[in-house]
């Protein structure tokens, strides 16, 4: 939903990141609403990804340049959990399996955390377990899952829906969530992607971050923009997204390589 | 908090009990002759069997080669340049609390074990050791209504010199292995605990080794017998002050159940690791067996293994008895320059007896963190079982986890199953739980604690939390 007087959750400038040597995003420019969806489509190796793992906060990567507010706050000087506990949740690619930590007690733990930053008394076992039963339902996963170790021994799927369901608790403003469809079947697509309509409302916002029209299809974005060579190359609205399947990627590459030639030419050349 | 730098300060966070006690202390001269050994005795005023007890271990020793098949590198250990006796200058064991130098209980006050009749803690009898002896045991008269025996060995010598007379060196024969030898030679103090027939142990038994002079060795012996259907619970802890040289420590433990007798021990070791270049520390080279003589008898050993340079150590069971169990459950950490080579030896000989193994070893920094376990049935263990499961836990990518379990069956109507894995704490873990909001330290310590649960679920309750939060408080800083 486009409201041209909501207000600005996320303000990315300029932004360029690398990961050790190399350089990955190259002057990222984005503004998201509250209400908004954004999807950010590219190819692989195009920086999507990296983008979302900048904003979470992951050591890996070094910010060498620009700028990223959240509500006004430099986004960037905080850690990755106090960027968690005021409302970025990351939803990622490949949730990672933590054996030995019980799925319910970390669940626990993390929204309790959130919790404390939005002023909310914390959860003992017992509210919790009441919380954590309704939330189930967004994406319909087993309660048996909650006596499991984080991830551990999850198929795909269900890592997702786990994912999904850490969103439903903690309730973030703007929730980045990466190639979430990637893995998937049909049915387990519905069930995630309907968990996150479910979610949006006026108040928050979603990056998409895909690869595919498909995810697009359940989820129907305000923006797409698409990603190339760590920039976005093209923003528009879902149409976008169709041409794109249409097109494919070729398409993008030549419009990089036109754009690059001109800004390799001399002042002179372009006068 | 995930930056090198924030992670170097944490590191150097300072070892909590390092301080020494300035208390006059009584020391013999360095160095080990029969003349040391016979000193000793006498400073004990031990019983003639006693003394024979000595001097036969020494006469062994001297035969005997220092082991050298542990996964464990350290520079050779000068014998003749320790002081194997030294006692804070009191007489005779006093009677009351109140006769206590009050330096020796600010000492354990600050250590967390208040010995006092206010403070003391209301459901665990302590047994505290400073130096080479006992200075105070608290709760006797109640447990001795109970029939229960809690008191030092060398009281033990001295009011129940039967019991020590048919029970010493009989689980650790004095010539087992070099450090055994070494121990029943010099031995100061420890603990000695009854509980007779029928007699579940109304509280927790506890002995609190401290060492505290410097260059001196501590050598303590404990015992502890269950008779017939007995039962006791028995936790033991020990600390040590920084010292830049190393300090040798060689403890023997025996442990004998009877029938249908059940002991569980507890250790938390946390004995000074030595700074982060290796420097000072303790060598901690310890036996401890327990035989499980009588038909269901159970012995159960839980360790949480934090401190010391070097730690070699292999609590043992001997089962046997028919259908005895044997337990062990550990966990070993090792960080900086930390070497620990830990595990157990299991030894069925009686039909249809049970082992289970569960070992969690967790090395970071720079160190290197064994796990050396024996299984072995015997020709008479029909229907003997065991379960053997080694994990180790790697912690940044300059640290070592070896697992080396030998099994040896006579029996083929035996059944041993044994697992092993090996994971490590990576980058990518971490940020997944503090991209959910929790904090970098919580966030290890989630990780090790769920490493650990299956051992820190056997501990005493009054002492897994605590466990918890010395693993949390070793580690802060190690991950980055």
């Amino acid at each position: 939903m486009i409201r041209p007087d909501a207000p600005v959750l996320l303000e990315i400038r300029d932004l360029e990141a690398r990961v050790e040597d190399k350089a990955i995003l190259k002057g990222v420019n984005l503004t998201v609403r509250a209400g908004e969806i954004h999807a950010v489509m590219g190819r692989n190796g195009s920086g999507k990804s990296t983008l979302s793992k900048v904003l979470a906060g992951h050591p890996a990567y070094t910010v060498t340049a620009g700028s990223v507010t959240y509500r006004g706050d430099n986004l960037l000087e905080l850690d990755p959990e106090q960027r968690a506990r005021i409302g970025v949740f990351l939803g990622f690619q490949y949730p990672v399996e933590i054996p030995g930590v019980s799925n319910l007690e970390f669940l626990r733990v993390a929204t309790n955390a959130r919790r404390a930053e939005q002023g909310h008394e914390e959860l003992d076992t017992f509210a919790f377990e009441d919380l954590v039963r309704e939330r189930l339902q967004v994406v319909q996963m087993d309660p048996a899952f909650l006596e499991r170790s984080v991830n551990e021994g999850f198929s795909g799927g269900e890592k997702k829906r786990n994912e999904i369901l850490q969103m439903a608790l903690l309730d973030p403003l703007v929730a980045i969530l990466d190639e979430t469809d990637s893995g998937l079947d049909i049915d387990a697509l519905r069930i995630v992607a309907g968990g996150v309509n479910q979610l949006a409302n006026a108040d928050n916002a979603t990056l998409l971050i895909t690869h595919y029209q498909r995810l697009l299809d359940a989820i129907t974005p305000d923006y797409v923009h698409v990603m190339a060579a760590g920039r976005i190359l093209r923003t528009g609205g879902k149409e976008l997204a169709l041409e794109l399947e249409q097109r494919g990627y070729d398409w993008v590459d030549q419009e990089l390589a036109a754009l690059e030639a001109a800004q390799t030419r001399t002042p002179a050349e372009v006068a | 908090m995930s930056s090198p730098q924030a992670v170097g300060d944490l590191v150097s966070q300072p070892y909590k009990y390092g301080f020494v006690t300035d208390i006059e202390t009584e020391k013999i001269a360095k160095g080990l002759s029969e003349d040391v050994v016979r000193l000793i005795s006498s400073k004990k005023e031990e019983p003639a069997f006693l003394l024979e007890f000595r001097l036969r271990a020494y006469r062994q020793w001297l035969q005997m080669r220092e082991p050298d098949w542990a996964a464990l590198g350290y520079p050779p250990i000068d014998y003749q340049d320790v002081i194997y006796y030294a006692a804070p200058k009191q007489q005779a064991k006093k009677a009351s609390l109140d006769e206590v130098d009050p330096k020796l209980l600010e000492t354990f006050d600050k250590l967390g074990i208040p010995l006092s009749e206010q403070k003391r803690l209301s459901n665990v009898a302590v047994d505290a050791v400073f130096d080479s002896v006992s200075i105070a045991t608290t709760y006797k008269e109640k447990l001795a209504e109970h029939g229960v025996i809690f008191c030092s060995i060398s009281e033990a010598v001295k009011e129940h010199p039967e019991l020590i007379e048919r029970y010493l060196g009989t689980v650790v024969p004095s010539n087992d292995n070099y450090f055994a030898a070494l121990n029943s030679a010099v031995f100061s103090d420890g603990s000695f605990v009854f509980i007779p027939k029928g007699v579940e142990c109304p509280m927790e038994l506890s002995t609190y080794f401290r060492i505290n002079s410097g260059d001196t060795g501590q050598f303590e012996r404990t015992l502890i017998v269950a008779e017939e259907g007995a039962s006791v619970s028995y936790l033991e802890g020990c600390t040590a002050p920084m010292f830049d040289t190393n300090q040798l420590h060689a403890a023997v433990v025996e442990l004998v159940a009877l029938d249908d007798a059940a002991i569980k021990y507890s250790t938390v070791q946390n004995w000074y690791a030595g700074d982060e270049h290796g420097v000072g520390g303790i060598y901690n080279f310890v036996t401890k067996r327990g035989q499980c003589r009588g038909d269901r008898s159970k012995i159960s050993w839980t360790q949480v293994e934090t401190g010391s340079a070097i730690t070699w150590k292999y609590p043992s069971c001997v089962l046997q008895g028919a259908d005895s169990v044997g337990e062990f459950y550990s966990v070993a950490l090792t960080n900086n320059r930390q070497q620990a080579d830990t595990g157990t030896k299991m030894i069925h000989v009686g039909p249809r007896s049970r082992s289970t193994i569960v070992s969690k070893g967790i090395s970071a920094g720079h160190s290197a963190n064994s796990y050396r376990g024996l299984v072995q049935i015997g020709p008479k263990a029909v229907g003997a079982r065991n379960y053997s499961q080694c994990d180790s836990m790697l912690i940044g990518d300059q640290a070592a986890a070896n697992t080396y379990p030998y099994i040896r069956s006579q029996q083929p109507q035996a059944s041993v199953e044994h697992e092993a894995s090996t994971c490590r704490i990576s980058e990518d873990q971490l940020f997944y739980l503090q991209s959910r909001g929790i904090g970098f330290e919580e966030a290890v310590s989630m990780m090790v604690s769920g490493f650990c649960r299956d051992v820190f679920n056997q501990l005493p309750m009054e002492f897994a939390a605590e466990a918890d939060k010395l693993l949390a408080l070793k580690l802060e800083g190690s991950v980055g």
